[in-house]
């Protein structure tokens, strides 16, 4: 296998005296393979790749040292001229964010013909025939009536798609994918991933697949480079990172890969603490209806963890913000400590309102940026009655709790990272003593080293306090680290609901079948690092 | 097909329903003002005769309760009956007729000016963000936006006409040359030149850095980076992909602005004596004759609620996620 | 606000608006110190030119020192705008944040509402507002006032539409705040920086409206704005140049003044953290 692409000690530093953002990175891209480079935000993953394609944005990135080399040509400092011929030809690259890597208001088909018109003598019959073909090969249903469509009528795993088929029409050596499942639902990006790997084998190109998840590196990589802060920390065979990572960071991150539940023994069953039966609401935005819950029927029991699982337009997250009183429900019963919270007066229901709160998904979103986070933490505890004083002291002593001690409380949100302002929203959340927590993808948004942490924190608290708590996510891996039943949701309806364990050993119904299908690297055991390190703490696997 | 025709209809009502609170705004101020509603109709300078008042109190029915009145007075709008005006002895509805193509001309004029030079300059601005063709572009544009319309009026004229004599101060064409065909259209152009540039250079300014930004804005999004990824050229990318996104607010913006033309057309018809619905208006306004002054208001209401319906109608033709959403 | 004040100073253009501007409002406080005469007085003889005895920048048709207008001018311009972009911040944001907080009917009564406004040509609105009201400061504030809410109430509208969605303000929600609670202290302090960028434009634009109704006759009669005095000089163009140079100049500094402010605080406050960050 010869290399096909060579980073040597490349650095690229942010303009205007900024930070270096990409130090001495080497690595090299084989023929005919899968390179994964993963690594979480600010690694410089990005960064390097966006260099490689000579497509970072002169007045904010420039590259200080280093060669790219892609046969006897350094890309670095090619002239502009030189990369014309060179992109879209010998280099395909895919973005992240499918719902904006296409021009708006140009027709899908026309967009990937550009591509063979700048770079092919193609006549314009002939393109198009080359194009429908593009459209096949990437399973786009209806290639014909996909020719003449606009980006807006697709859905986001159609828009990949049209996006791979545009990187790849004249079939190029190096494909270069930047997180391109990471927008995706899970059974699409199955999908997508399986399409990658398929067209790499068959067209024998060499991919850099940038990626954060290690689920997806175990199912595709070939090799494996690990970044932390814009330099490599270690690279080589797939088999040997994923399962005897040497380096300390490497040993970390895969640490905190989410793990298959544990054989825990079914615990007694608790008595309930919130019922819901039948439970509806339906939509109707400008003429269109979505029936976002339809007859939801399920119980929460006391100091349980229930995981709500489900893709996008499941309804989760309506039957999240439904139970606790943000979404009135249409039709339905949800009853708690007996009483019927359904259709309550908005002064009934204020004293059920602390014992139901939430934690929100984007920490960047959730804290009021003018407050002091001592206030944000307080305002539940004033807001009902309690003295200013004895609300302070409490929040301080929140604060504490969740690992911000200290003068914590007197700053201000945009002190803090993503990972630190969760946990100022869980101790918010904690402030009004309530009963039942609900997490809506409270960890989505966070690197994987830092969602190990959080997540133990609510473990820890959840058992501390007795509560319940209701965890909607759409990664099924994530729910089995804390849940101890999970229940799965599809378009408005709940599809299944058992122990964790079951669920991902023996799941019943079709579709729950086929989200653990999707779930990437479940083929991959991970490897029990604190047994390798201490044999006497190896966990038990179901 | 059916979505633009229920959207369009939609548009046509709200717009009727428009001129009719403007209609209803001009009939209330009148009685809401100081001093007998009648006086006020007829003109306020005395020179007009008591009989003349009686008159105009019978046909407006100002001694009739409100409710008739009102009747009375929105049947004469919708039948395009605006009131007879005193001073110049003709109904108002004509009068504006005669006047409005002046105006047409004039501000038609000044936006092709506006919109051309602005998107044009704004283009470049944006190609060259940061360099000093940007910086110099910008200046104009902001000292353009910071000057009173009246005023660059003056100063052209003291410049072009009082100085340089090159080209005429006020009118629509050299009086009492009784000119026709080519030589026509010539004098009326060199009388047309220094108002339309007036009118325009505000909005040139106004399009110049709303078009830079848009460009700018449109270039950072992803699809552009993928465009570039596909190997396609510069100048194919610019043409292509940015520039039809970003001119697309751009044109929204553009008709939202058609009020504003107007009423600088009152200020800019005044400074050049150029015969259209403004100067009517401000010689009704000194003279005032408020049937006149309040007939050209409603008219000028009129012109922009169809320039909006044009801007919408054309909006939706350039972007296809409006037909559909 | 550290940041906000380093920011600011960065801009070149904002520092240079604001030295204007203080030395205009220096110039409208000093005034009658430096100029302790009336600009209605009668100083020298009719159509003097500058740097005549006792008038710097000329004299009128009448014989009136151009300088003095210039100077009280100034007084009356900027307590006309500032009052009337203050009456029209309150009628904005009041009406923007019921629209965008309570959504619905209410909202969209009051979109209608505001797109009738901006249907109407707004100058021609005001020149009507003010000849049937009879001109005099007070009819002018209120036109100038009734003219330019809409744009500000619209922004405002968006602004409270987008924050209510925000998880801290559902957080607040959840808490048990009160709406009233909620619409002050979480939501209206953080929608306020488009406000204050507003504020400084609109100010700039009120003052070229006040200089357009003057000079079509329709300010306050008692008041010698620079508007008037560019009124008054159209029928001697050709022998006073200086009558309407030398007011216009003055309005434009003050308006460019005002609008580069306006330009710093916008970059100052709202500072490009769109751009995702491709690492």
């Amino acid at each position: 296998m010869s290399a096909l692409l060579e980073i040597r000690d490349l650095s690229v530093t942010a303009a205007h005296g900024g930070p270096t953002v990409v130090r001495g990175v080497s690595y090299t891209v084989n023929r005919n393979e899968i390179l994964c480079v993963v690594g979480e935000s600010g690694s410089g993953k990005s960064v390097t790749a966006h260099a490689i394609m000579g497509l970072l944005p002169a007045d904010q990135l420039n590259v200080t040292q280093g060669r790219i080399l892609y046969g006897d040509r350094d890309l670095v400092g090619l002239p502009a001229a030189d990369w014309y011929g060179l992109r879209g030809k010998c280099f395909g690259m895919v973005f992240q964010e499918p719902m904006t890597a296409l021009n708006p208001i140009m027709r899908v088909g026309r967009q990937v013909d550009e591509v063979l018109e700048r770079h092919t003598d193609l006549s314009a019959a002939a393109r198009k025939q080359r194009v429908l073909d593009l459209f096949g090969q990437v399973l786009l249903p209806d290639p014909q009536a996909m020719y003449d469509a606009y980006p807006f009528q697709l859905s986001g795993g159609q828009r990949q798609r049209v996006v791979i088929a545009m990187a790849l029409a004249l079939e190029p050596d190096v494909l270069i994918a930047d997180e391109p499942t990471t927008a995706l639902d899970v059974t699409t990006q199955a999908q997508i991933l399986g399409l990658i790997k398929d067209i790499q084998r068959r067209m024998g190109i060499g991919v850099i697949f940038i990626t954060h998840d290690f689920g997806v590196v175990a199912d595709i990589a070939d090799r494996i480079v690990v970044m932390r802060k814009g330099e490599v920390v270690e690279a080589g065979l797939a088999d040997d990172i994923l399962n005897r990572p040497q380096h300390p960071y490497t040993r970390q991150l895969i640490a905190a890969v989410p793990h298959k539940p544990e054989g825990k023994d079914a615990a007694a069953a608790a008595a309930p603490l919130m019922v819901v039966e039948k439970l509806c609401k339906t939509f109707a935005t400008g003429g269109r209806r979505v029936d976002a819950l339809r007859d939801i029927s399920l119980e929460i029991r006391q100091g349980e963890t229930l995981g709500l699982v489900g893709e996008s337009g499941s309804g989760k997250s309506t039957l999240g913000r439904a139970l606790i009183g943000l979404i009135p429900p249409d039709r339905g019963s949800v009853r708690m400590e007996g009483r019927e919270l359904v259709g309550m007066k908005p002064r009934d229901f204020r004293p059920y309102r602390r014992q139901i709160q939430m934690v929100f998904q984007d920490p960047y979103a959730s804290l009021n940026p003018r407050h002091r986070v001592i206030e944000a933490v307080a305002q539940g505890p004033i807001a009902f009655g309690e003295s200013r004083k004895t609300a302070l002291r409490e929040a301080r002593e929140l604060l504490e709790l969740v690992g911000l001690g200290g003068d914590a409380g007197d700053r201000y949100p945009h002190q803090f990272s993503g990972g630190q302002r969760q946990r100022i929203g869980i101790a918010r959340a904690l402030a009004l003593k309530p009963r039942l927590l609900v997490a809506d993808e409270a960890v989505s948004a966070l690197d994987v080293s830092i969602q190990a942490q959080v997540l133990d924190l609510l473990k820890t608290v959840s058992g501390q306090f007795d509560l319940s708590v209701l965890f909607i996510t759409h990664d099924l891996r994530v729910a089995a680290q804390i849940c101890d039943r999970i229940a799965v949701m599809r378009q408005g309806q709940l599809v299944e609901l058992d122990r964790a364990a079951t669920i991902f050993y023996h799941p019943q119904h079709e579709y729950t079948r086929r989200l653990i299908e999707s779930v990437p690297g479940k083929s991959w055991n991970k490897p029990d690092l604190e047994a390798q390190d201490d044999p006497s703490r190896s966990k038990q696997y179901a | 097909m059916k979505k633009i025709a229920k959207f369009l209809a939609n548009r046509v009502v709200k717009s009727v329903l428009v001129l009719l609170m403007i209609a209803l705004f001009n009939f209330f101020l009148v009685r809401a003002a100081p001093g007998d509603p009648a006086e006020i109709l007829a003109g306020q300078s005395g020179a007009v005769d008591a009989e003349f008042i009686a008159k105009l109190r019978q046909e407006f029915g100002l001694d009739k309760p409100i409710s008739t009145q009102l009747g009375q007075y929105l049947k004469n709008v919708a039948t395009f009956d605006l009131g007879y005006s005193y001073r110049q002895q003709a109904p108002v509805a004509s009068l504006i007729l005669q006047h409005l193509p002046a105006t047409l001309l004039l501000t038609l004029s000044a936006f092709a000016f506006a919109l051309l030079a602005g998107v044009s300059l704004g283009t470049q601005a944006a190609l060259r963000v940061g360099k000093w063709g940007d910086t110099v572009i910008t200046t104009l544009s902001m000292l353009a936006y910071a000057t009173p319309l009246f005023w660059v009026g003056l100063m052209l004229v003291l410049l072009f006409s009082v100085n340089l004599e090159w080209l005429p101060a006020f009118g629509y064409e050299s009086v009492g040359a009784n000119l026709t065909g080519l030589a026509r259209v010539a004098d009326v152009a060199r009388h047309l030149l220094l108002p339309a540039l007036t009118l325009g250079m505000f909005y040139m300014a106004v399009y110049a850095r709303l078009t830079r930004a848009s460009i700018l804005e449109i270039s950072q999004l992803d699809f552009v980076k993928t465009a570039r990824a596909k190997g396609l050229s510069e100048r194919t990318v610019i043409v292509r992909h940015v520039l039809r996104n970003a001119l697309l607010p751009v044109i929204t913006y553009a008709g939202i602005q058609a009020g504003g033309l107007i009423g600088g057309s009152l200020l800019v018809e005044t400074v050049f004596a150029w015969p259209g619905i403004g100067r009517l208006a401000f010689d009704a306004l000194i003279q005032r004759d408020y049937s006149v002054l309040l007939g050209v208001f409603f008219m000028a209401s009129l012109i922009v609620v169809v320039v909006n319906l044009i801007t919408d109608i054309l909006y939706t033709v350039a972007d296809p996620r409006i037909e559909l959403k | 606000m550290k940041a906000f004040m380093q920011s600011f100073c960065r801009n070149k253009g904002g520092i240079m608006g604001l030295i204007v501007l203080a030395l205009v409002t220096l110039m409208a406080v000093t005034a009658s110190w430096i100029f302790p005469d009336s600009p209605w007085d009668i100083i020298n003889g009719p159509f003097m030119p500058p740097l005549s005895e006792g008038a710097m920048l000329g004299t009128d048709t009448l014989g009136r020192d151009i300088a003095t207008g210039i100077a009280y001018g100034s007084r009356i311009t900027l307590v006309l705008a500032a009052v009337s972009t203050a009456v029209s911040i309150l009628l904005g944001i009041t009406v923007g944040a019921l629209a965008g907080f309570y959504g619905g009917r209410v909202d969209q009564a009051i979109v209608g509402f505001i797109e009738l406004f901006q249907t109407i040509p707004s100058f021609f609105l005001a020149v009507v507002l003010v000849a049937i009201l009879t001109p005099n400061m007070g009819t002018v504030i209120f036109a100038i006032a009734v003219v330019s809410w809409p744009p500000l109430a619209r922004l405002v509208r968006a602004e409270f539409m987008s924050l209510k969605n925000r998880e801290f303000v559902q957080a607040a929600m959840l808490a048990g705040q009160s709406n009233l609670r909620i619409i002050l202290t979480q939501i209206l302090p953080n929608s306020l920086s488009p406000v204050i960028v507003s504020g400084s434009l609109m100010i700039a634009s009120s003052i070229l409206l006040e200089s357009a109704l003057s000079f079509l006759g329709l300010g306050d009669p008692n008041a010698m704005t620079w508007g008037y005095i560019i009124g008054a000089s159209r029928s001697v163009l050709r022998d006073a140049w200086w009558m309407s140079v030398f007011p216009g100049v003055a309005i434009l500094l003050t308006v460019l003044s005002l609008n580069l402010i306006g330009e710093a605080l916008n970059d100052a406050l709202n500072p490009k953290l769109a751009r995702r960050r491709t690492t």
